[in-house]
């Protein structure tokens, strides 16, 4: 379809309205499914059994004992599936292992983190499951757990992976080792850069692994039939993946594999990888029964993938004037135990909001013995924003500058380049930097022990396949469908899309999520891509269906294709032929059946880039010097949506982004002991902001289209979480005159740097 | 293991079901029942997913044994509504865009309506600080309070 916006001017009638969800009803009454709510007749309970050791050779496996219990149905361990090695494929700043993936799920050679799974039961009941669990004997060879960057890096360290060597650029390194993977970026001169700066900041910056903390666990049920065929019933970002990675792992055909995916209760990257499915489905081919497997929250904590923890040295300098000059950062990345971090999304955002002609990034992606990371909203990008935003706070502290005129003066704008190469189009960065100073929160007084903060940060969001079908009821009603599980409201936006082609009301449109037999292939719902790219495969689909629409209007009229138009909702027709009338969608599609039969029409779209969104956040704390408790008194959200299709929904993003930042700066993380057990593995104690903790979050949404899009959408999904940990940490400093490097800024580090600072 | 017969009222109907003296009420809700409105996020207490109210009290259900609901008074999700019409609270978690992914719905509004009943008029702080045991992860909660401090509003005046 052509890309090309219809015009930023054009009116809209549905879109930017806030209509009812089609789905709240159901998620008000308690009828909506969710992952852990289906069941089928004879469904067995399957359980993993995970390691008690955080590194730890397997010798040998005994599951005999296990297999005698009465209920019992069926053992599997790494034997099971069909060995594939371990192959690191490149794509785009991520890649995939499929090697590693199936490691993931049943250890093989090596446990490679406390609560890594080495065997799945399947029994009558979850009870009769764990106790069978306990019987399977395992004869270890214990190593030393690897539980830090530095610890990874040292002379001497256990390698998790023998025979690895570091692939990509920069430095050389030499033998086995526990770096995976190098990257670099650099541009212009950074010596001269340097010799240009009047003022210099530098500081190393730590953040810890945190996790996506969605609120449903992780469950499905699989049901491996008589055929070979099986079904799955899952909660999952990518009901596609799902079925495509299940059937690589097992060594089945893909063909074979149809998956449902539930409602999910919550994801933020987390529900993109696959952990149940494959070990579910090679239970119930051996028991010959479904299978049910949901996590507990303990084992969300320990065995699903949270992001990276990281350190980051940074150096930025500028002019007298401001100017900034240069800059380099090296970001170390925690992997878990096989490759893979964000850290190339890192290295490609730290420096791009901003005009630096001389710089140069290295990023380092470590493996060590804690849980492989998954993806978590703008997976890489918080970590080097909250290192880059604290220096530029530094720096407009020292040059005496006011920190949104300091941002403003460096930040990009169309035709510049980002540091990772491209050059932006149309963004709003500036934009979104003027609202955020225009706000009133930008002016309100501060007292005794409160401080404000200011931080920017942006996401390139993702385009990826999608695809859609609409189609038109005999009442003139319509029906859209797509593949993209509805994490956040994505059903109204399709609907809002499909009613606004058409010219009908929202509420005349049903929004549907598809199993994988029943619509085209659509990437996973992450990227802040599904408003945007699936978004446009429903506009397609929909003018497809208005051009079947106009032809049956212009056979029922007697007049020319060529003298329809199509207008709200309606074939008029034009040119000469204007005294033949209009008809309505309505009269139209009662006569569908004579005029050709049903009218329906797909699209799919594959776009290969989606047009970044830029966001600012202002955060007003005030910290309690007797028990270092941080309270947030006010929070900005200030972002670039091109075009909100349901406004609700888009503050929605930006609130929730904001809050996980908001607890990620102040108190998330986990928490390890000298053995690598996660010594808060559950919501009391690992605790994310409550009601209680958070004020108000007041947001803007700013609308410069994208012309990516033809209504000018961005995704909006991910740039909420960017800029919060800069924005605590610097209002943190307003407040109590002390930078932090490291987060959490929970209450008793807080004391004890304000103790230090003393 | 011999089972434990429980009589119980659930949403106003006389119930009655067979349980094992571990099983929690969040277990037998979901699992015996079917009645899968009650979420469960955590098992622990932690995360208000599986709120319900028994004789009267908020109560997370994943703590309560299910042989405790003998002769008791059990309310879910699922009975919130009166009949088709929902509840000025359910109302205004639509209206509001009060749920993301929804999975902390069912509690939320569970507790919500206690609030309600116990406090018709709650201050914004009074609001946040009764939810509390309710996590959610999407929304930040500023939809969800203002829900809930709109409900209340409008409570008040259906009763005036
Ligand atoms: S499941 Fe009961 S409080 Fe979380
Ligand atoms: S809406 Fe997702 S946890 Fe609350």
């Amino acid at each position: 379809m052509s890309a090309a916006p219809d015009t930023s001017d054009r009116k809209f009638k549905q879109v930017g309205s806030r209509p009812i969800r089609h789905d709240g009803l159901d998620k008000v009454t308690g009828r909506a499914r969710f992952g852990a709510d289906f069941t089928l007749p004879g469904t067995l309970q399957g359980v993993f059994v995970r390691s008690p050791h955080a590194h730890a050779k397997i010798l040998g496996i005994d599951t005999s004992k296990a297999e005698k219990v009465p209920g019992v149905k069926a053992v599997i361990t790494a034997a099971d599936f069909p060995e594939l090695p371990m192959h690191w494929i490149t794509q785009g700043p991520a890649g995939v292992d499929a090697g590693a993936n199936q490691r993931v799920i049943l250890a093989r050679e090596k446990v490679l983190y406390h609560g890594h799974a080495f065997a799945a039961v399947a029994a009558a009941t979850r009870e009769i499951a764990i106790e069978a669990g306990k019987l399977i004997e395992v004869e270890w060879e214990v190593l030393q757990p690897v539980l830090s960057i530095d610890q990874a890096l040292a002379d001497g360290a256990p390698i998790l992976h023998e025979g690895q060597a570091t692939e990509g650029m920069g430095p050389p390194v030499e033998g086995d080792t526990n770096i995976t993977n190098q990257i670099v970026f650099e541009g212009g001169d950074l010596e001269a850069g340097w010799a240009e700066a009047d003022v210099v900041v530098e500081g190393v910056f730590e953040t810890p692994m945190v996790h996506q903390g969605y609120i449903e666990p992780h469950a499905c049920l699989v049901n491996a039939r008589e055929d070979g065929t099986s079904e799955i019933w899952c909660a999952t970002q990518g009901p596609f993946g799902v079925k495509n990675e299940t059937a690589t792992l097992t060594g089945s055909d893909p063909a074979s594999v149809k998956v449902t995916p539930s409602e999910i209760g919550g994801g933020f990257g987390g529900k993109i990888p696959v952990y149940l499915e494959p070990a579910a489905l090679l239970l119930s081919r051996k028991a010959g029964r479904p299978v049910k497997m949901t996590m507990t929250r303990e084992e969300v904590f320990r065995g699903t993938g949270p992001t990276s923890g990281s350190k980051t040295h940074i150096k930025i300098g500028a002019k007298s004037d401001g100017t900034l000059v240069a800059a380099e950062c090296q970001l170390d990345f925690e992997a878990g135990c096989f490759r893979g971090s964000p850290v190339g999304a890192a290295c490609m955002t730290t420096l791009s909001p901003y005009v630096i002609p001389n710089f140069r990034v290295l990023g380092r992606d470590i493996v060590l013995n804690k849980p492989r990371v998954a993806a978590y909203r703008a997976p890489g990008a918080p970590v080097g924003a909250f290192a880059a935003e604290s220096l530029l706070d530094e720096l407009a502290r020292k040059l005496g500058r006011d920190p949104i005129e300091f941002r403003l003066q460096n930040a990009v704008e169309e035709g510049d380049r980002a540091s990772y190469g491209p050059k932006f189009g149309p963004i709003g960065f500036k934009e979104t930097l003027e609202a955020a100073k225009a706000h009133p929160q930008y002016k309100a007084e501060l007292g005794e022990h409160q401080g404000r903060g200011v931080a920017a940060g942006f996401w390139f969001n993702a385009g990826m396949q999608s695809s859609a079908t609409v189609s038109v009821n005999s009442d003139g009603s319509a029906v859209v469908r797509t593949g993209n599980p509805d994490i956040g409201g994505s059903r109204a936006s399709m609907a809002l899309m499909c009613a606004e082609e058409l010219g009908i009301d929202v509420t005349r449109v049903r929004p549907m999520v598809g199993d994988t037999d029943s619509v085209g292939y659509c990437d996973a719902t992450g990227g802040s891509r599904v408003t945007y790219a699936t978004g446009m495969a429903v506009i397609d689909a929909t003018r497809q269906v208005i051009d079947h629409l106009r032809a049956r209007a212009a056979t029922m009229l007697d007049v020319e294709l060529d003298s329809i138009e199509w207008q709200d909702g309606n074939a008029v027709a034009v040119n000469g032929s204007a005294d033949k009338g209009s008809l309505s969608l309505e009269e139209i599609a009662k006569k569908m059946g004579a005029t050709g039969g049903p009218v329906v029409a797909s699209a799919s779209v594959s776009p290969p880039a989606a047009g970044p969104g830029f966001g600012v956040h202002v955060c007003d704390l005030e910290v309690d010097p007797e028990t270092g408790v941080t309270r947030v008194l006010r929070y900005l959200v200030v972002q670039d949506a091109g075009k909100a299709i349901h406004p609700t929904y888009v503050e929605g993003q930006f609130q929730g982004g904001a809050a996980q930042g908001i607890g990620w700066a102040l108190n998330e993380e986990y928490i390890w002991d000298a053995d690598g057990k996660v010594e808060n593995a559950g919501f009391l104690d690992y605790r994310v902001p409550v009601a209680s903790d958070l004020p108000m979050i007041d947001t803007v949404i700013v609308e410069v289209p994208n012309p990516l899009h033809p209504y000018g959408v961005r995704g909006v999904g991910e740039t909420p979480i960017v800029p919060p940990l800069g924005a605590v940490a610097n209002a943190m400093r307003d407040a109590t005159g002390v930078r932090f490097h490291s987060l959490p800024m929970s209450p008793p580090r807080v004391l004890e740097a304000l103790e230090e600072a003393d | 293991m011999a089972k434990i017969r429980v009589e119980t009222t659930i949403n106003g109907e006389e119930t009655e079901f067979l349980c094992n003296g571990q099983e929690s009420l969040l277990e037998v809700l979901r699992d015996g029942i079917g009645m899968t409105g009650t979420k469960e996020g955590c098992t622990t207490g932690d995360c208000g997913a599986c709120s319900v109210v028994v004789d009267g009290r908020l109560v997370p259900s994943c703590l309560v044994l299910a042989a405790e609901a003998q002769g008791r008074n059990v309310e879910t999700i699922e009975g919130v509504a009166d009949g088709q019409k929902l509840t000025p609270i359910q109302q205004q978690f639509l209206e509001h865009g009060a749920l993301q992914c929804g999975i902390c719905t069912p509690g939320f509004i569970v507790a919500a309506e206690k609030l309600l009943e116990k406090n018709p008029d709650p201050t914004e702080a009074e609001a946040r600080y009764f939810l509390a045991g309710n996590l959610c992860r999407c929304t930040g909660y500023d939809k969800i309070i203002k829900a809930v401090l709109d409900a209340a509003a409008v409570m008040r005046e259906e009763r005036a």
